[in-house]
């Protein structure tokens, strides 16, 4: 048998403390982490852009929120949508609004990419904003849960918060296992050599328009799912949730926890959110309450980790193996 | 004689105002070597990129098997069999040696949008990198970082990489720049055994390996084909005597 | 729509264009030359805006107020390089937009702890009070003239830095070629230091003269930042003529993608979706010329 790594290791008891969570923590803070997880898988979407591919793109939350907008549309007023109907509903449109983005902005690289992103996700922010079909800025409901009937069965229910945390978890699994599989395959390979060297890549005789156009798509598939849930969760959405702040938040988790690690994306989400409500909890000091501008020290920190965390938070643990360091073979951690 | 696989015909390449290739008229044949030489800013390095797409022309024609190929990205004249080295190391520095290899031979499957089975599940992509490195005798270093290669090693995982996606035509611009004596000889030996199956542009400063591996030679002087022809005709001629040949032995 | 309308809506479309130009300029100038991408940008238009804002009421006169918001931007600008920016110049794009965006969320909170988060008016100056009558019940506002000509007094003034002076030719060299510049021996920190400085001035002082015509609101400056990124998408980075013309083209799209009335098939589409207009224009200007009207093609 193979010994495992201890990373593995460290994984397997984070993952076994998520799975015995709902039976000791409280319903608020089984909720909570429900929010992260989706978030983690949400940013685990972004790294195989900025992180895999070396595409920095600064409009990921159009298709978060897109997905939100479809479930809400799926579900009529009070009733509820069908998981197995409404989910890849939304992911397929999700896709393919990052099929139509992508299509566009791979034209360009570089500075113009983040530029050019940013750019088509406010135009999807205002086609919410502008318009009356998704309640405009006010945002619209989603005022039922999916349900996750098959034939009259229903496996679990999303109401129960438990249900969905498990729901939850199981994809975070899921999606981090299937984007380890990616990360071997041909596929994979080409993805990290575009972004380690894209003219040479282009000089062996691969076209790379056509990987990072597929890469963009499945990453817009992906937070399509999170976005999704998220709506489900929040049971609501608005043009914020495919707003710019969004884009930016998350691309935070990524460069926090470390991009080009997956575990990185999940660190990330963790530390953000957590950090997030951390502040939003400050004391009142004089006449100034420093939880209701929290932002301010959100922005200071962002800052802060710019200039002292150049590889984010697994960049402080990369400090002590960095000496026992390994070339990357195919496989990628 | 054969027709030529490959051939330019005033063939020309402007940045702004300046002629960096100019009406450069070549020809290319399987199992023949045939080298350009020219002092610094001639244009040899240009007139590579040309020939492999990196660069579109500014006018004139390439043809690939009579074929004006002019007008195709890098990625496209790579697949129809032209494969280039770069003067300047061109690697994938925090891969290792081996998935430099494998990354280019993985190059010649029609598609690599393979999403599931693990790239090193593909046999004969491995197979097809194991023999390109043991071609140019790095496969003792496979699994090291390439960036934690000598220069000259890795300019021989330059040209491994190359010969990883089973070129018909090599572009190959000074392969042997930086290389010991001992990596020279050994990569001297493998042109000349590459050059039975293979037309090949050699692009080098060193006159012992060009005189002793050349088939036909080009001196380019100033973006402009100064003279082509047999090695023993372009030793003879006083135009390049003059303009190159004699500057450069004397300089060193 | 009559000629009167028509009138107006052009010297609107073409006041908007001149204002987005000078946030955009800079941004163009700072993306060109230094390599860096500033999400703070946008941000610098606000603060411009409660600049006039705030020492409107103190000086009681808004010229008072200009003259030290522009003192008070160069200063913040100087500051801000010298601090945090000179320090992303050989960091990947990625950090310089983290680092912006954070800044944008520290004077966005700034903005709200100082200033509330209430929308603020600034008066007009007294004698640009006046207005034009054009018919019985058209009028112009002088203001509005005013503020065009100003834009177009500086935007003629860029050109003659640029295109004059000593310091202009280096920045052009610049941005067609940084490398060169470090090479030609010129103290390329003090050059990087001016222009971001120059870049905050011109947002802040845009931000200034706009603030009696669109008051003053928390998030203004985002706003602005986008269509300021996609003015300089489709000049081409480091262009100032590009950004003009894209600043105007823009301008006018979306003054005017607001009064037209467009329908297809029975659904409206104008002015119901004006907003989208000026990223359709961006998503054309792409596929015809990824690298923008004056970028320069790789």
């Amino acid at each position: 048998m193979r010994r495992l790594r201890p990373g593995t290791i460290v994984l397997l008891a984070c993952l076994l403390v998520l799975a015995l969570l709902p039976a000791f923590a409280e319903k608020y803070y089984v909720q909570l982490f429900t929010k992260i997880m989706i978030m983690a898988i949400f940013a685990m979407s972004l790294d195989l852009l900025v992180g895999f591919t070396g595409l920095v793109s600064l409009g990921h939350a159009a298709f978060f929120g897109l997905a939100g907008y479809v479930l809400a549309f799926a579900a009529p007023q009070y009733e509820a949508a069908n998981l197995w109907l409404s989910l890849p509903l939304a992911m397929a449109c999700s896709g393919l609004l990052a099929l139509l983005i992508g299509a566009l902005v791979l034209r360009t690289s570089g500075i113009y990419f983040i530029m050019v992103t940013l750019a088509f996700a406010q135009m999807v922010f205002f086609l919410f904003h502008d318009t009356e079909f998704g309640g405009g800025a006010d945002g619209i409901y989603v005022y039922a849960k999916p349900v996750a009937a098959i034939a009259g069965w229903e496996p679990f229910t999303l109401e129960n918060h438990v249900h969905f945390y498990f729901v939850v978890l199981v994809l975070l699994v899921l999606v981090y296992a299937a984007l380890r599989m990616l990360l071997a395959s041909l596929f994979g390979r080409v993805i990290v050599g575009i972004r380690v060297n894209e003219q040479r890549m282009k000089s062996l005789g691969y076209r790379t328009f056509r990987y990072k156009l597929v890469c963009f798509v499945l990453a817009g598939v992906l937070a399509g799912m999170a976005g999704y849930f998220a709506a489900a969760q929040f049971g609501f959405v608005s043009p914020e949730t495919l707003g710019w702040h969004q884009s930016g938040s998350v691309l935070m988790m990524v460069i926090l926890g470390g991009m080009g690690t997956l575990t990185g994306a999940v660190l990330g989400a963790f530390a953000m959110i957590l950090l997030e409500l951390g502040l939003q909890d400050l004391p009142r000091i004089g006449g100034l309450d420093l939880a209701k501008h929290w932002q301010l020290f959100m922005g200071g920190f962002i800052v802060l980790a710019v200039l002292l965390l150049p590889h984010g938070l697994l960049g402080l643990g990369q400090l002590a193996s960095k000496l026992r360091r390994k070339p990357v073979e195919a496989r990628d951690g | 004689m054969a027709e030529a696989v490959l051939r330019t015909e005033r063939l020309s390449k402007h940045f702004g105002g300046l002629a960096a290739v100019n009406d450069v008229s070549l020809e290319f044949y399987t199992d023949q070597i045939h080298a350009v030489i020219g002092p610094n800013g001639a244009g040899k390095t240009t007139l590579t990129s040309l020939l492999s797409g990196d660069l579109p022309p500014t006018y004139g024609h390439i043809y690939l098997d009579g074929e004006d190929v002019a007008a195709l990205s890098a990625d496209r004249i790579s697949q129809r069999g032209v494969g280039r080295s770069y003067q300047k190391t061109n690697i994938f520095l925090p891969f290792s040696v081996f998935e430099n290899c494998r990354i280019a031979a993985q190059s010649r499957r029609k598609s690599s949008m393979r999403f599931v089975r693990p790239a090193l599940a593909y046999r004969e992509v491995v197979r097809e990198a194991e023999r390109a490195l043991a071609e140019v005798g790095l496969e003792h270093r496979a699994h090291e970082t390439a960036a934690s290669l000598s220069h000259g090693e890795q300019r021989q995982l330059e040209i491994a990489m190359t010969l990883a996606t089973r070129p018909r035509i090599l572009l190959l611009d000074e392969p042997l720049a930086g290389m010991g004596g001992e990596e020279s000889a050994r990569m001297v030996e493998l042109l000349r055994k590459l050059k039975q199956a293979h037309a090949m542009l050699l692009v080098e400063h060193d006159m012992d390996a060009v005189f002793a591996l050349a088939d036909r030679l080009t001196v380019m002087v100033d973006g402009r084909v100064l003279e082509s022809g047999p090695p023993e005709l372009i030793r003879a001629s006083s135009a390049v005597q003059e303009a190159y040949l004699g500057t450069e032995e004397s300089g060193q | 729509m009559d000629a009167n309308t028509f009138l107006i809506q052009i010297l609107n479309g073409i006041q908007y264009g001149l204002l987005l130009f000078l946030v955009a300029s800079g941004l163009t100038l700072i993306l060109g030359i230094m390599g860096i991408i500033n999400l703070a940008h946008g941000t610098f238009y606000m603060v411009g805006a409660y600049l006039a804002f705030s020492l409107s009421q103190y000086f009681g006169s808004l010229w008072l107020a200009m003259a030290g918001g522009v003192v008070i931007a160069v200063a913040i600008g100087l500051v801000l390089e010298w601090l945090l920016i000179s320090r992303l110049y050989h960091r990947d794009h990625l950090y310089q937009v983290l680092l912006t965006y954070g800044l944008i969320l520290m004077f966005e909170e700034l903005r709200s702890v100082v200033f509330g988060d209430d929308v603020h008016g600034v008066a007009v100056p007294e004698f640009l009070r006046a207005s034009i009558p054009l018919t019985e019940t058209l009028s112009y506002p002088v203001y509005r003239l005013w503020m065009s000509a100003v834009c177009l007094v500086l935007a003629v003034g860029m050109y003659f830095l640029i295109q004059k002076t000593r310091l202009g030719m280096i920045i052009r060299a610049g941005a067609a070629n940084r490398e060169m510049v470090q090479s030609l021996g010129i103290n390329i920190n003090l050059l990087y230091r001016l222009v971001f400085a120059l870049g905050v001035a011109l947002a802040a002082f845009a931000g200034m003269i706009a603030a009696p015509v669109a008051s003053v609101f928390p998030g203004m400056g985002n706003q602005v930042l986008i269509i300021c990124f996609v003015v300089v998408v489709i000049g081409g980075i480091g262009s100032v003529k590009g950004a003009l013309l894209a600043a105007i083209l823009i301008g006018l799209v979306d003054t005017f993608g607001k009064v037209i009335t467009l329908e297809f098939g029975g659904v409206q589409l104008l002015p119901q979706l004006s907003g989208m207009m000026v990223y359709v224009l961006m998503a054309v200007v792409l596929l015809a010329r990824p690298e923008g009207l004056f970028g320069k093609r790789t």
